[in-house]
């Protein structure tokens, strides 16, 4: 486990640029008080193995809590026959052979990492085996068939045997093997089957090393004032007193702040309020909460681009026998990272070095290299374990930030910290939504018609420009493009609306948009047909038995139809996103005034689960992530600034306020979907069902607590 | 000049009096175990023990840490509770991203130190202060049983 504690402290990849892709032999660097004459051999980019049969995975994905190190070691040690437990793991650095196939750059996010590389890492693996069972039958002049590869050794009937250290020289040696057969699933000995993360021990002890953590000889920090209006600029600044005070080496002006680089943290945080900046707070200083709703409702006057149409719902709507419409709104939301953003830089004639924890190594070492000057080619990021990703950290403002700051010092490595106010005043924001919606039920209450319009602003168009194609956003068409019901007359459109604040990814991204308002207004259809709200979604599920069965079995676990007592009820909500099923039942109870959220029951099918546990963990976590979407965080704009700072007025769940949450995993498929975010979107109508199905009250707007719906 | 009295240790620091002990810990000391969530309190992630309470090291000035007994999370393993609680955060898989988890074992550790025994409504009023973004509640709860359990043998 050390090599995860101190890989930033490794050179372990001086020549990544050999990386090329396909086998090769890595240039390796051993962790210093090894001698340096040991050569560790790689097999490929992601597997290496070192004379004294350490195999480690060079993990191309970054950790933060969703279990990419154990996930995606269990896939390698299956296939290279070794005990995973004695993995070790390193963080990969930036090289194109790591890009994630499903995304195009490498990058750690929409619930990908498990997809993408379910079949490259298995390769990886077995090809790894192969070659070393090549290099002992040439070593033994023996067939390979004799040779047998299992728990870090090749052996052979004649009872010769040597360790996959002793081999992996030699292997390294030959040519690739083409199409290596995998195991078939009923040989998995690892895959389904393991309970344990390989990060635990060292999270438990404190000894996991996050960005912040990271320290070098010589370091200095910085602190960063930034213009209180975001995208606002600095028009002057005076920073004579903040420098004049002992310990501060440099106040630096970055453009959209100005930083204090002082000997430690402390004193560069106190020396910050001495700054005295004139500000150009730009376009968005007069922009406020109740002008955003306003212009995202004016927005649903738009066209916009249709993402899924059937039939024709607008004729069908007119002869429906009977028509329901609604309007829901979803808030705006901070990331809220437990780990502040924050970064290490480091200019120097070397280029530029980063230590940060980062979702997009690829995307860091792009605006490290803009802003320090320093070309890409020597611009090196070393990921670190993430405290906290949910999406903030596939923005790379920081790292610019620190890159910039790095620059104006050079030779000093620079740790930007920012607070925990900074932190909150300027992320990229969950946007807010606005949605309408009809629907039309025929005579017997069945849905004929339904009409769809999702009003947003588009993360994409500002992240990745060239996704969006005809004003179609494909994350914002999540939970609607892919919607589960099969409806004969079906209108959906999305409108991209800008109202003038920056946006970012929020794990689950517009699957919780979706869900809220098409799950709270499937129920207010069935309802209103006077159905049965898990019988009413059955019934258009004809061509999805997987979304079926989830749903039953939700239905089955949760009590669903059953006697409750008094002052319980349950709500539902069912979705497909990430290629993983799932449905949820929520059920709250009266407790004074107040609500009590009792208990969820998760039913996911992610078709294949590589590693169980942790997808029960995941999911509970993606249900707490949900309830802070649901119950009473906002984030809120006036005067272009925002309103909260810090976890007193941002709060985020509390043990206290923690339902027993219970996960069945199904496996109905036969190769894996998404997990990391699949429990979030649908906490907030699952949730807001229930308290329709004992209040009576619909609330068709997030936070809860905003329509006076307060859960103890 | 300070001198502190952390994990059975005196140190001498340097540092302006009102430094909250946290960044005296991670700064001047380089012990990095103890994380920065909020610096206001209202977190948790800074837990450490002066005196054996679990108190938010954010907001304990220097000055105000000088003679007490420190506990940081680099020194609980040496306490038999804190060894049992880093062992059960171990088995059942508590941590997801981490970050905070160093300052729920020391919540924890504090909490079975006065009582062996508790129950899930005083594991929430210990822990209450101590958020995880993650949402890894259900098996801090389990974990600190499960911790309790062991010690009983």
């Amino acid at each position: 486990m050390n090599a995860i504690v101190k890989a930033s402290r490794r050179d372990f990849l001086k020549g990544s640029a050999a990386l090329g892709g396909g086998l090769i032999v890595g240039f390796y660097l051993p962790p210093s008080g090894i001698a340096a004459d040991l050569k560790p051999v790689a097999a490929n980019a992601w597997v290496r193995i070192s004379p004294d049969n350490q195999v480690t995975l060079v993990c191309h994905r970054n950790e933060m809590g969703q279990d990419v190190y154990t996930s995606l070691a269990l896939l390698v040690a299956e296939e290279l026959n070794v005990d995973v437990n004695k993995v070790a793991i390193e963080q990969a650095p930036v090289d194109p052979v790591y890009i994630n196939s499903l995304l195009g750059a490498q990058i750690t996010g929409g619930s990908t990492s498990i997809r993408d590389a379910w079949v490259k890492l298995r390769e990886a693996g077995a090809t790894a085996r192969v070659l070393l069972t090549s290099a002992a039958a040439q070593r033994w002049s023996v067939p390979p068939a004799e040779c047998v590869a299992a728990n870090g050794y090749v052996s052979h009937a004649g009872g010769r045997r040597a360790s996959y250290g002793e081999l992996a020289g030699a292997a390294a040696q030959l040519p690739a093997p083409q199409n290596v057969a995998l195991k078939k699933p009923a040989e998995f000995t690892l895959i389904g089957k393991q309970r344990h993360r390989l990060d635990s021990a060292v999270k438990a002890r404190g000894q996991a090393q996050y960005g912040l953590d990271v320290s070098m000889p010589g370091m200095v920090y910085a602190s960063l004032e930034q213009c209180p209006v975001p995208g606002g600029k600095v028009a002057a600044v005076d920073g004579a007193r903040a420098k004049a005070l002992p310990g501060v080496l440099a106040v630096v002006d970055i453009g959209e702040g100005v930083a204090v680089v002082a000997d430690h943290y402390w004193t560069a945080k106190t020396a910050r309020e001495a700054l005295v900046i004139t500000w150009d707070y730009g376009p968005g200083s007069t922009l406020d909460t109740v002008q955003i709703r306003a212009t995202l409702r004016e927005g649903a006057h738009r066209d916009g681009a249709i993402v899924r149409q059937a039939g024709d719902a607008a004729a069908a709507l007119k002869s429906a026998a009977r028509t329901v419409s609604a309007e829901y709104h979803s808030q705006l939301l901070a990331h809220a990272t437990l780990e502040p953003m924050n970064c290490l830089a480091l200019v120097s004639e070397r280029g530029c070095d980063i230590w940060t924890s980062t979702q997009f190594p690829q995307g860091a070492q792009g605006v490290a290299a803009a802003r320090s000057g320093a070309p890409a080619a020597q611009t090196r990021i070393w990921p670190q374990f993430i405290g906290g990703g949910f999406g903030r950290r596939l923005d790379v403002d920081f790292i610019g930030q620190a890159a910039a700051i790095a620059a104006a010092v050079p030779g000093k490595p620079v740790k930007l910290i920012w607070t925990r106010e900074d932190d909150t005043r300027h992320d990229f924001y969950r946007p807010a939504s606005f949605h309408t919606l009809a629907g039309g039920l025929d005579a017997q209450g069945k849905l004929v018609a339904f009409d769809y319009k999702m009003v947003s602003s588009s993360i994409t168009n500002r992240m990745f420009p060239g996704v969006v194609k005809n004003d179609l956003d494909p994350f914002m068409t999540e939970g609607s493009a892919n919607l589960a019901y099969e409806v004969p007359n079906a209108m959906q459109r999305v409108v991209i609306q800008e109202y003038g604040l920056r946006s970012g990814y929020w794990r689950s991204v517009s699957h919780a948009l979706n869900a809220f308002a098409i799950e709270s207004f499937f129920d207010e259809l069935a309802h209103a047909a006077g159905r049965d709200a898990i019988a009413f979604r059955l019934e258009l599920l004809g061509k999805l038995p997987r979304q079926q069965a989830v749903l039953e079995r939700a239905a089955a676990e949760s009590g669903w139809g059953k006697p409750l007592p008094a002052g319980t009820a349950l709500g539902v909500a069912m979705m497909e996103s990430y290629e993983t099923h799932q449905a949820l039942v929520a059920r709250v109870s009266k407790s004074g005034k107040r609500l009590r959220l009792e208990r969820l029951v998760y039913v996911v099918d992610p078709g294949v689960a590589v590693h169980p546990d942790q997808i029960v963990a995941q999911i509970q976590s993606g249900a707490v992530t949900g309830l802070i979407n649901t119950l009473r965080s906002k984030i809120t704009v006036r005067d272009g600034r925002i309103e909260q700072s810090n976890f007193d007025d941002f709060p985020l769940l509390r043990i206290t306020q923690m339902p027993r949450i219970d996960v069945i995993v199904m496996q109905g498929g036969d190769k894996p979907g998404g997990i990391g975010e699949v429990g979030v979107p649908l906490t907030a109508p699952a949730v807001a069902n229930a308290v329709f199905a004992l209040t009576g009250k619909r609330v068709r707007s997030l936070p809860l607590a905003d329509a006076g719906v307060e859960f103890v | 000049m300070t001198t502190l009295t952390i994990n059975g240790k005196t140190l001498e620091v340097h540092a302006a009096p009102d430094t909250p002990l946290l960044w005296v810990l991670r700064d001047h000391l380089g012990m990095s175990g103890t994380k920065f969530g909020c610096g206001a309190g209202l977190c948790g992630a800074c837990t450490v023990h002066l005196e054996g309470t679990p108190v938010r090291s954010c907001r304990i000035p220097l000055a105000a840490a000088q003679g007490a007994r420190i506990t940081t999370i680099e020194g609980i393993a040496a306490d038999r509770v804190g060894a049992a609680v880093q062992a059960a955060w171990d088995r059942i898989d508590v941590p997801q991203c981490g970050y905070c988890q160093s300052g729920q074992v020391m919540a924890a550790t504090a909490l079975l130190a006065r009582n062996p025994k508790p129950t899930d409504a005083d594991i929430d009023a210990a822990l209450v202060g101590n958020i995880c973004r993650c949402g890894t509640y259900a098996r801090i709860r389990a974990a600190i049983h499960g911790a309790a359990k062991s010690l009983e043998a």
